[in-house]
């Protein structure tokens, strides 16, 4: 338990600020994004609904081909607790559920929702009332959190309610992440200085659902407008308790472990989560989207992606409905320029390369970037390490990234996990300093995925054990019970015993008859409305009985 | 003469049930019980490798990753897969072809992880999450109406491939 956290009452100023280990000044790319308005990317044709948009187990397809959906009805919902439905953006037609290229490293295909939108955009129930959250129980907001289908918008896509639930009465910061670091995105500053109410009322909700004694809207110094913005609306009202807090423009500020660790020089330990250290750290937009499920009962239907890069006619922030298509959106910003090579969806540092531009913008997409040759060559040649120890100066999560190259590389990945590969947040800040051109962060993640595959087989090989065993167990009981049987057979058949032990058995089961039917009550059926002369002859023959009985 | 006592009353209180090198080496064996190694299942490998009886290159499912691992274990060096075993491939697993199955329970007798549920007469199906690949169901079937499938890759369960030349370009549709 963090020290301000056993005296409640007692919050910390936030005056001064610390330092993470590493982090890189990266030029920023963002002027003219930042600059312009956000527009609205508008209905595209069709919308690709991915079921997996988050981490944890993909969601239950809800509608089939044919079927018509308006706008906010949900069309797939959450398997187990570490799930979120996906709702449809806009109001139209089902023409598949089929796997569709996603954005994804791997380039694969995954199951989608695909709706041909009819323009209308029409809601089932239009104009539903909002909450008044302070009167709700912090349960049933996080119930309706999840209904709404948010999840982390910062990137990782993590479950909202999930985070939640587990931080509550744990903590006491709120930290709402607004130190967008990664060069070119410029989501969240516009956000922010177009929309800080919403991000301030989503905080306050928040705040009353995790009781946290202190909270802070942390913003990178070069985001000035947002800044500007955000002070104003929070001059504006002075009740909320929350304070801006300007970090400095080091790539990767907006790591949560990083942040925490410039505000309150608290560090999350290795393996652990920031809740560990007494913070809950949300994302802006996170923070907005809460705001608008909660005050207009919608769900998350739409969110701000950045569309840049030099390969980019018109770069901008476009206000964009989940599904989008990428070509869509670089069709409301002007097309491609000429020289577009790369298209990536996420930033520069973090970001990952896509095959196609059919992919669907989702709940975790803040940037698409079409860059040029000039602007991001591909990666030079690999070369050899020369142990010059830039990756380690790098590294902000303060880990030896040549160490876990070596054994990434050679797949020794017991020592990997020793030197905490698990810790790696792949911001990249090795590769971009390394002067070999080694692709350290491909390592890093080739090397977990790995490890996972191995956890995987491990439990599944150790459940095909218990299943063999079980199996082998199962045999050896039938045969045991068959011998039991052949041996009781065998003795019934012998001939000295056979007849005793024959009678025996036909007594016992005369006996058993016998006992059933006085406990059963039976009595003869053919006895009502006997004549007195039948009644003369069935009370002498039971005389008879009698007497032969007592004998 | 005391310390005799206490020793060997010692041994007889915490005599240890199991082989306990056998349970380590079968930890390290992938489980698929499909007999390549000669052995009736995993165990009586393990037991027959500790016993000094077994090689350690007879898994073919088990690979390279798993002879590695038994010789780090043993102390050994390691040594490639004997080819007598077969070839070392990719997981798979078997699906039924339910529409040529005749329900006669053949399959589900050799099944080594009842992994195959089905009754008399009535159609058969694999559990594919508990199916190990070992293909011991698919001699036994009358009607071969038994098929191996790879596992397929998918967004969960893909692995990022070890870095080497990426692809350039994309398919433009804006």
């Amino acid at each position: 338990m963090p020290e301000s956290a056993k005296n409640p009452g007692t919050s910390p100023a936030f005056d001064r600020l610390y330092s993470f280990h590493g982090g890189l000044k990266l030029a920023g790319h963002r002027e003219i994004t930042e600059a312009a308005a956000i527009t609205d990317a508008g209905i595209p044709p069709l919308l690709i609904l991915p079921l997996l948009q988050h981490i944890g187990e993909p969601a239950e397809c809800l509608v089939e081909k044919g079927d018509y959906v308006f706008k906010g009805q949900p069309v797939a919902r959450p398997v187990g607790k570490v799930s979120a439905p996906v709702h449809a953006s806009s109001s139209g037609t089902v023409i598949a559920v089929e796997p569709r290229p996603i954005s994804h490293p791997s380039g694969l295909q995954a199951m989608c929702v695909i709706i041909e939108t009819d323009g209308k955009d029409q809601w089932q129930e239009p104009g539903k009332a909002g909450l008044d959250y302070t009167a709700m129980d912090p349960d049933v907001l996080c119930a309706h959190i999840r209904e709404a289908g948010i999840v982390g918008l910062g990137g990782a896509g993590f479950p909202t309610p999930v985070k939640l639930a587990g931080a509550r009465n744990n903590i006491d910061l709120l930290l709402i992440n607004g130190a967008e670091c990664e060069p070119y995105i410029s989501c969240d500053s516009r956000l922010l200085q177009e929309r800080a109410e919403e991000v301030i009322g989503g905080t306050r909700i928040l705040q009353h659902i995790v009781a946290a004694n202190t909270c802070i809207i942390a913003i990178e110094n070069h985001m000035t407008g947002a800044g500007q913005a955000l002070q104003a609306a929070l001059d504006a009202d002075k009740e909320t308790g929350i304070r801006l807090v300007r970090v400095p423009d080091i790539y990767p500020t907006g790591g949560e472990r990083q942040l925490i660790k410039v505000l309150t020089n608290r560090e999350v330990p290795s393996l652990g989560l920031p809740m560990d250290v007494g913070v809950i750290c949300q994302n802006v937009g996170t923070a907005a989207a809460i705001y608008n499920s909660v005050t207009r009962n919608q769900p998350l239907l739409s969110r701000i992606v950045t569309v840049t890069g030099c390969g980019i006619t018109d770069p901008g922030n476009l206000e964009t409905l989940i599904g989008t298509p990428a070509s869509h959106l670089v069709k409301a910003c002007g097309g491609y320029t000429s020289h577009v090579e790369r298209l990536l969806v996420g930033g520069p540092m973090m970001g990952h390369t896509v095959t196609t531009d059919s992919v669907p913008a989702i709940k975790t997409t803040n940037c698409i970037l079409a860059v040029t040759h000039e602007e991001m060559p591909p990666p030079s040649a690999e070369l050899a390490c020369i142990r010059c120890g830039k990756c380690t100066a790098a590294c902000p999560a303060d880990l030896l990234p040549q160490q876990l190259y070596w054994y990434a590389r050679s797949g020794n990945y017991d020592a990997a996990q020793d030197y905490d590969l698990f810790d790696c947040i792949e911001c990249g800040c090795c590769a971009y300093v390394c002067p070999s051109h080694i692709p350290l962060v491909q390592y890093y993640r080739h090397a977990k995925t790995e490890i996972w595959s191995l956890e995987k087989q491990k439990k599944a090989s150790d459940i095909a054990r218990q299943r063999h065993e079980a199996h082998q167990a199962r045999l050896e009981r039938i045969k045991q019970e068959r011998a039991q049987r052949q041996a009781r057979k065998k003795q019934a058949l012998s001939k000295d015993a056979g007849k005793d032990a024959k009678k025996a058995a036909i007594e016992a089961a005369l006996e058993r008859v016998k006992q059933k039917k006085q406990e059963a009550g039976v009595t003869p059926k053919n006895i009502d409305n006997l004549t007195p002369e039948q009644q003369g002859l069935i009370d002498a023959a039971d005389k008879r009985r009698q007497g032969k009985t007592t004998d | 003469m005391l310390i005799g006592l206490v020793l060997g009353y010692a041994a007889i209180r915490f005599r240890v049930k199991s082989d306990p090198i056998v349970d380590q080496i079968d930890a390290l064996l992938p489980q698929t019980q499909c007999g390549q190694c000669t052995y009736p299942g995993c165990r009586p490998y393990a037991e027959a490798m500790a016993a000094g009886e077994a090689d350690i290159n007879q898994c073919p499912p088990g690979g390279e990753v798993t002879i590695q691992a038994l010789a780090d274990l043993l102390g050994m060096d390691a040594k490639p897969l004997n080819a007598e075993h077969g070839e070392h491939s990719e997981k798979t697993v078997v699906t039924i072809d339910e529409q040529v199955c005749i329900g006669c329970t053949l399959c589900i007798q050799a099944c080594p992880v009842d992994a195959i549920l089905g009754a008399a007469k009535q159609m058969h199906t694999i559990i594919k999450d508990e199916c190990t690949g070992c293909d011991l169901c698919i001699p036994p079937c009358p009607v071969e109406c038994i098929h191996i499938v790879p596992v397929k890759t998918t967004v969960l369960n893909w692995k990022w491939p070890k870095p080497g030349d990426a692809p350039v370009g994309f398919k433009q549709n804006a």
